[in-house]
């Protein structure tokens, strides 16, 4: 006999003896899946009801100027709002980060200025009091970090060497384990956290004193749970009992997740294999129809769909768009060679053609070679037809993530439940090598008092004279100015989610972790083509350097051609590598944050564009103010040999020196993959 | 031995079955007026050896999979036919599927050299697509400055020595869409042996960015490309004749 009902006709096992683990349970209880699509359902008239008021609401949030509603006055947290619906009788997964859709949250603990600026270039006005209680008698994460941060900090900020830091807004990234609400019910992770917290005690030092003061956050995080969904009617204390009590209370979860933080990425994890298993004991029981099943997961994924933040324009800006990075992690093998394929990675899949293609979720196949050719099949059919699934290599990352893992933001895997990363933004090493051409001068910046280039690095010796500027010289120069790059943003970063975790702490999602959790320290980097395009024109062409009034190097003449970065021709492609990996070393070599395993990540999908804004002519004959190339790809039009040769050499870059992923954004018409016949 | 080379595309997917590195060949004895490549006419592009470009295709045999392959084409690239002669017997120790795209125009029927140099190639060679360019042989000579002779000669010689080919054709409304002629080229295709497919290219104008780049002037500035209609209907005609 099953402890909960709610656990009746599942094979028990580790999963459910005093434990919490997620993977246990699906491993026992999963059914691959490797037939066809012919089972699908198409929507039901009250899904595209719904649909309808959501395509509604869009058009009538476009037409406002990208806002329809915001909240001014209530500061959001678990239970902040009451309930709020599309259509309450029609919507079988329900929940609303405030009391009406599409009206954004307030949420100020990132920073009160970004909500305050956000609200402002939308026409609203906050609330004065709220202003005046998080200015005056409460800090924000955005007012600790710059009473902290260094001059040297802030000029390296505001000249954009250092890019899109999390230190005005919540840094998100992280995914909690939203299945545990659904598998064990909040009072059992209640049961278990307190456990952990009894644990830490003895000698008080400060790190366990934090640790006993976030666990008990974290409880309180859960009770608030408990009590949010109660404002919708829903009890979700026991474990689910039905497949639309669990993915109501898994989406609950996620829910409260984005009520409580406006964070950079918010991705889900990898739920359709555990929702599966629901969804087929009660097929199994003849308690729904696949109708049904369908109509769950369509309303689910609407939800997910019109999650929304409050944001300012620059913001929106830097990232093309208004985006949640609702990341759901799909497929994948299992380590004992079964595909993790069941029946619900189609349904959830098939609401891009039940609701229409979108951008978010963002549906992630996590693709191996050894997926059901069905399954393969299928996804391929959708993407030709929707362009909106993402596809990542599940090979590559399962060596290391074994099978429960999943893809936060586009690129960065972590074993949910167990693994959390401090989110790091990027360096801008196309600039760092202007800096050290120019002994850390910006290129286009004036210091403010003396007129004359900012000096954002320490007195570096720069590159003398009009001569051919000289391989080994330019790069021992490079090497130096990425040592001081790197050793300052590691620190901006310590310094960032230190604050971060101390103002705005996500304690809802962290308590659906491990208490021992490992945590991410996710550097990053930008301009990887274009610093190392530059560095091959400087070695296989000859670069003159262009100097301005003020001596400081602002363009180059280039005499000659050079192999660039994107043709899988090794002469460019291993200096790119070359710069990942020494820069990699140097982030290794600093303390990180709370015992943090450094990484990185080559992923700048939309960002580009402004970093490009930022950076002036590099020596590869880009000019200043165009594009940096998206991520790991080559700069725009200089890959003359097809895609398998730009593909190639962005798959050069080593995995191990940028665990937290590699970006390669690619394009390409039906008709160039071959004839229909 | 050295190929002049005009670029290289590492994933080729529609000249030959699957994923095929395909070289482009410097060189062309023909002036089509829809050619879609007219920098690959004259002299010029760049000298590799056998060995490089047999090393930079094998970089990419992970993806030719059971199908994929190599394939040469142009310009015309049996204007270098001992370069892809050698080409191909390396990439053919190597296991590699080869394809060569050509109109055939090199084989010389009456020339005993030209014929044994092309039993060679054959010998290296999976697969060949053939282009007729024009079954008349005054339109041909019109379209392209040369006879289709030597290209039916070879279609009748690849089927003689039981070589597989694809037979192309590329629609130009009012220049080779004609019907009797389409008719008269699936009767020509009857009396082959080896021919696997038969494949319509419609005509399309995005070389005319080139032409401007070379200062050239454009021959078929007031032609459309075909009709989906139009390119069904000749498909129909070439595979399966009168309907």
């Amino acid at each position: 006999m099953m402890q909960y009902k709610g656990w009746e006709g599942f094979v028990p096992g580790k999963w459910c003896d005093d434990e919490v683990n997620v993977r246990d349970f699906i491993q026992r209880n999963y059914t691959p899946y490797d037939g066809d699509a012919e089972f699908l359902a198409p929507a039901t008239e009250a899904t595209k009801k719904l649909w309808d008021i959501v395509c509604d609401l869009t058009k009538k949030e476009i037409a406002a100027g990208g806002v329809l509603n915001a909240d001014t006055k209530i500061v959001s947290t678990l239970t902040s709002h009451g309930a709020g619906y599309l259509d309450k009788d029609l919507e079988k997964i329900v929940g609303l980060q405030t009391d009406e859709p599409f009206k954004r949250a307030l949420q100020p603990f990132g920073g009160i200025r970004m909500s305050e600026g956000a609200l402002n270039m939308y026409g609203y006005e906050i609330d004065p009091q709220v202003k005046e209680i998080f200015t005056k008698y409460r800090k924000t994460h955005n007012e600790g970090v710059f009473d902290a941060y260094t001059p040297e900090m802030r000029a390296a900020r505001s000249a954009h060497i250092l890019t899109g830091l999390p230190d005005a807004y919540g840094r998100g990234r992280i995914i909690g384990d939203y299945r545990r609400v659904a598998l064990y019910g909040v009072d059992y992770l209640i049961r278990k956290k307190e456990e952990d917290k009894l644990a830490i005690n003895g000698d008080m030092t400060p790190e366990k004193v934090r640790n006993r003061e976030e666990i008990a956050d974290q409880v309180k995080a859960l009770k608030a749970l408990k009590e949010m969904a109660a404002i919708y009617g829903c009890d979700i204390s026991k474990p689910a009992e039905t497949a639309q009590q669990a993915i109501q209370a898994l989406y609950f979860g996620y829910l409260a997740a984005v009520k409580d933080q406006n964070g950079a990425a918010m991705s889900i994890g990898r739920n359709t294999t555990f929702l599966d298993i629901y969804i087929q004991r009660d097929l199994d029981k003849g308690l729904i129809t696949e109708e049904q099943a369908q109509e769950f997961i369509d309303h689910f994924i609407m939800k997910l769909r019109i999650v929304k933040f409050m944001r300012t324009k620059e913001y929106n800006e830097l990232f093309s768009g208004d985006p949640t990075w609702v990341t759901e992690s799909i497929g994948g093998m299992g380590v004992d060679g079964r595909s993790l394929v069941t029946k619900t990675a189609f349904r959830v899949l098939h609401t891009l053609d039940n609701l229409g293609p979108a951008p978010e979720p963002n549906l992630t196949v996590l693709w191996s070679k050894r997926l059901p050719a069905n399954f393969k099949k299928f996804c391929a059919d959708i993407s030709i037809r929707t362009s909106s699934i993402q596809y990542e290599s599940d090979e590559l990352m399962r060596a290391e993530m074994g099978d429960d893992y999943a893809i936060a933001c586009c690129v960065s895997c972590m074993k949910v439940g167990k693994d959390m990363q401090f989110f790091g933004a990027r360096a801008n090493l196309a600039k760092c090598l202007l800096y050290a051409i120019n002994g850390g001068k910006d290129e286009l910046m004036k210091d403010k008092v003396t007129g004359k280039p900012m000096q954002v690095s320490p007195e570096f010796v720069p590159i003398y004279g009009d001569g051919a500027l000289n391989y080994d010289e330019v790069c021992q120069k490079f090497d130096n100015m990425m040592t001081w790059l790197a050793d300052l943003y590691v620190n901006t970063l310590n310094l960032i989610h230190y604050m971060h975790d101390k103002y705005s702490y996500e304690a809802l999602e962290m308590v659906l972790h491990d208490t021992n959790v490992r945590r991410f320290f996710a550097t990053g980097i930008a301009g990887l083509s274009c610093a190392a395009d530059s560095l091959s024109a400087i070695k296989y062409a000859t670069v003159y350097p262009i100097r301005n009034e003020d001596g400081i190097v602002v363009d180059y003449k280039i005499e000659g051609d050079y192999p660039k970065y994107g043709n899988n021709d090794d002469r460019a492609d291993e200096i790119a590598v070359w710069i990942v990996k020494t820069f990699m070393k140097k982030v290794k070599s600093h303390y990180t944050y709370r015992d943090s395993v450094p990484t990185t990540s080559i992923l700048t999908i939309t960002s580009n564009v402004v970093y490009g804004k930022k950076t002036g002519n590099t020596p590869d004959g880009r000019r200043g103010g165009t594009p940096l190339a998206p991520g790991a790809n080559p700069m725009h039009g200089r890959d003359a040999n097809g895609a398998l040769a730009s593909l190639e050499s962005v798959a050069k870059i080593p995995y191990e020196y940028s665990r937290d992923g590699i970006s390669n954004t690619f394009s390409i018409t039906p008709g160039s993959l071959g004839k229909e016949d | 031995m050295v190929g002049r080379i005009h670029s290289f595309e590492s994933f080729g997917t529609v000249d030959g079955p699957g994923i095929r590195f395909v070289l482009f060949l410097q060189g062309c004895p023909l002036r089509c007026q829809y050619c879609h490549n007219p920098d690959t006419w004259g002299s010029g592009g760049t000298e590799y050896s056998v060995e490089e470009v047999a090393e930079r295709a094998l970089k990419y045999r992970n993806y030719f999979g059971d199908k994929g392959g190599v394939t040469a084409t142009g310009g015309e690239p049996l204007l270098q036919i001992d370069f892809v002669i050698e080409l191909f017997s390396l990439l053919k120790s190597k296991g590699v599927h080869t394809c060569v795209d050509t109109s055939g125009i090199m084989f010389h029927p009456d020339d005993p050299a030209s014929v044994e140099k092309h039993k060679k190639l054959i010998e290296v060679t999976d697969l060949f697509l053939l282009d007729i360019k024009h079954i008349d042989d005054e339109a041909c000579k019109k379209l392209t400055g040369q006879s289709n002779r030597n290209t039916l000669a070879f279609a009748k010689f690849l089927s003689e020595h039981g070589k597989k080919m694809w037979i192309r054709q590329v629609l130009v409304p009012g220049l080779t869409d004609g019907e009797d002629s389409l008719l008269e080229t699936r009767a020509f295709i009857d009396t082959l042996a080896t021919v696997e497919k038969v494949e319509v290219l419609p005509y399309h104008s995005m070389g005319v960015v080139k032409y401007e780049k070379l200062g050239l002037e454009y021959p078929l500035k007031d032609v459309v490309a075909p009709t989906k209609e139009r390119v069904q209907g000749a498909k129909k005609i070439l595979n399966e004749g009168r309907a």
